[in-house]
Formats: structure tokens, sequence, C-alpha cells
């Protein structure tokens, strides 16, 4: 599973990061977790807001932090 | 009831005299902090819910229909509505441009949403009264639909930084929310914010209370009444640094103007404070050359000093 956070680096992105790499850990999948934070990068998301949670190439979720228990039903 | 409540803890449970200045400053503290948090929780908690509706993607659709001046003033009201934090000011800015929201109007929304947000106006309700709560709205909505127009008819599309015109968004839905959805974002959202700001309030409330119960009452009339020129400006160049304690700032301008400050000073203090900050500029820097920046700042730096003046002048 390919995870991505998108998200230029302010503090939400940072806790939305913490919160998937939890909720990873705790379901023990295999994902490969990795910050995006080129604007270009990102913007080609078609994405607003950030941080953006994008699973397997797919925006789940954009413009707010999850907990670590929201991000484990998305996997 | 918020008063008997204030009361009963510090004049009964705590037995202090209401005549002490310790007792009458506690209670003040006691009181205002209640009221002031029961306000954020409750609002903060509606405008999120109402907000899940207005995601930047939509806003968005609205405004690339629309054109110079309706636009500006369209754009200043959905900056209220829309959420926005400063790290989204990069891809909304980017989102709007790409689908062709004119320069002027993209800036009208930039300056409104920082500005009008829930938690200075919810303060300044609380602990001003809604008539000041409604001139601070009603000028920052005034200053973003003008600086926008103004902006707008400069022509500066080329100091945009190049890159941005050369962005292509994707298409991605945004999956639809349901009613549970939007109660459990509002709550969370709610939570994050109270985290945050609570303990600025807290110290905000209690240094107030202090200043209340022993600073002389005409302490600033002399240097910062409304006769006094060069106060605006100098409330304008402290605001700049002050980013995102509005909520933290709010309670000590409160007590200050019971000791003087004048009402039109310390609106633009405010504005600077919400709408002027060095991390946000450092921010748009992302998309704006230099001069494109300059001419930003300089426009709302006067605008925010024309209403400062204007209201010392007014009330």
């Amino acid at each position: 599973m390919n995870i991505e956070i998108l998200g230029m680096g302010c503090e939400k992105c940072k806790k939305l990061y913490t919160a998937t790499e939890q909720a990873v850990n705790e379901k023990s999948i295999n994902a490969h977790i990795k910050e995006v934070k080129d604007i270009k990068q990102i913007m080609q998301y078609g994405i607003m807001s950030t941080p953006a949670l994008v699973i397997d190439g797919k925006v789940k979720i954009s413009g707010k932090v999850l907990s670590k228990d929201e991000i484990k039903q998305l996997l | 009831m918020l008063q008997t409540i204030a009361d009963t803890m510090v004049y009964s449970l705590l037995k202090l005299s209401s005549n002490s200045m310790l007792g009458t400053a506690l209670n003040f503290f006691v009181y205002e902090s209640i009221k002031i948090f029961l306000m954020l929780i409750i609002i903060i908690f509606f405008v999120s819910i109402l907000r899940s509706y207005f995601p930047a993607e939509k806003t968005k659709k609205i405004l690339n229909s629309k054109h110079h001046f309706w636009g500006n003033i369209i754009a200043a009201l959905l900056g209220i509505v829309t959420p926005f934090c400063s790290c989204s000011a990069v891809p909304v800015f980017i989102g709007f441009i790409e689908s062709g929201v004119p320069l002027g109007i993209t800036f009208s929304f930039l300056i409104a949403s920082p500005m009008v947000n829930e938690v200075a106006v919810i303060m300044l309700w609380g602990l001003l009264g809604w008539k000041i709560m409604l001139i601070y709205i009603i000028s920052g909505l005034t200053i973003a639909i003008i600086a926008g127009i103004i902006m707008g008819k400069l022509k500066l599309e080329r100091f945009v930084q190049d890159y941005v015109y050369e962005m292509k968004l994707g298409e991605n839905k945004i999956p639809d929310q349901s009613i549970k959805d939007r109660i459990n974002y509002a709550l969370n959202y709610t939570k994050q914010i109270m985290k945050k700001i609570s303990i600025y309030i807290i110290i905000a409330i209690a240094l107030g209370g202090f200043i209340h119960g022993y600073a002389p009452a005409d302490l600033l009339v002399k240097y910062a009444g409304k006769d006094s020129i060069i106060a605006v400006p100098l409330a304008v160049l402290i605001g700049v640094p002050l980013y995102s304690n509005a909520a933290g700032i709010i309670p000590i301008i409160t007590v200050l103007i019971q000791k003087g400050l004048s009402l039109g000073t310390a609106l633009a203090f405010m504005m600077a404070v919400t709408a002027l900050s060095f991390p946000e500029m450092i921010i748009l820097k992302n998309v704006l050359k230099t001069p494109l920046l300059i001419i930003f700042v300089a426009i709302l730096f006067v605008s925010i000093l024309f209403t400062g003046y204007l209201f010392n002048i007014l009330i």
C-alpha cells in the first residue's frame, strides 16, 4: 500500500503524518508512507486544502487532520 | 446566570469581599472566562458544520464565473465561510488562478479569510459587544473588497511566480460527507482550536483583570487616545509579529479600551494581527514575486491605517 501525506510542512501536516504512522503500525500493514512537500506535486492531486491523505493515488481526505482511529478505518 | 456562578465561586466559596480589589478582579476573571469559553465552544462548533459545506473547491467554482466588483464582494464574503488556514494559502491561491479566478478577486478572498476569522469575531462579540464586532466585520470586508479591486486594476499578473501559470490541477472528486462526518469534523476542530487557544485566553483575561483592577483609568488617553497621530501606525507595526494570537490579544485590548485606548487604534491593531503577519507573507512568497508581495503588504497597511484613523475620527 502506498500512502502519501500532502502538505508543505505545516504543523497540521506533521500531526497527520504521525497519526498515519501510528495507524499503520497498529494495524501492522505493509505500507510505504511518504511526505509530499513539493507544491507542484501536491496540486496534481486537484486539492486546495492541506494536509491531505492519499492512499494508492486516491485522495481520501483533504484539509483536516484525522485521528489515528479514523485513519485505521480508511486503510 | 453566569454572574451567579461567578459570585458564588468568588464571594461565597472563596469568601472574598465584593468590595475588595482582589474579589472584584477574581470575579471579573471567572465570569469573563466562563462566558468566553462557552461562546467559543458553541459558535466554533456550528461554524465548523457550516464550513464543511463550503470547501475551497466549491468556492473556486463559484468565483471563476464572477467578474470584478461583484466577484470581489462575493470573494470577501466566501472568505468568511471557507475553511482556511495559512498553511493552505498556497494551494488555494494556485487553485484559484489556475481555474481562471481573476487575481484581484483572489486577493479579496485571501485578505478576508484570515481577517474575519471566527475566533477573533466571537471574542470581540463576547468582550466588546455586537456593535464593535459588526464594525470589525464590515470594515474587514470593505478592506478586502477595495484592496482586491485596486490590485485587480493594477494588472499585476506578471508578478505572480511563473510556475503558477504552468500548473494543471488534476481532477479529483473529494468524497461526499455524511452529517455524522460533518459533526465529527466540527467536534474535532472545536477541540483542536480550544486546545490551542485556551491558555492564551486564560492568561489574557487574567492580565486584563489585573489591569482592570489596578491601572489608572486614563492611563492611555495621553499616548494612545483618539487624538494621537502616531498611535495607529505604531499599533499596526506592533501587531504584525503577533500572528495567530488574536485569541490572547483581544482580552487585553478590551481592558486597554476601557483605560483610554481609542477604538480606531484598537481595530487597526487587531487587523494587523490577523491579516498582516510575517509567517503569512513568507508563505505567500511561494507564489508572489517580491514586487507583488510588497504591493500587497503596502495596500493592506494603508487600508488598515485608514480604517484606524477613520474610526478615531468618527467615534
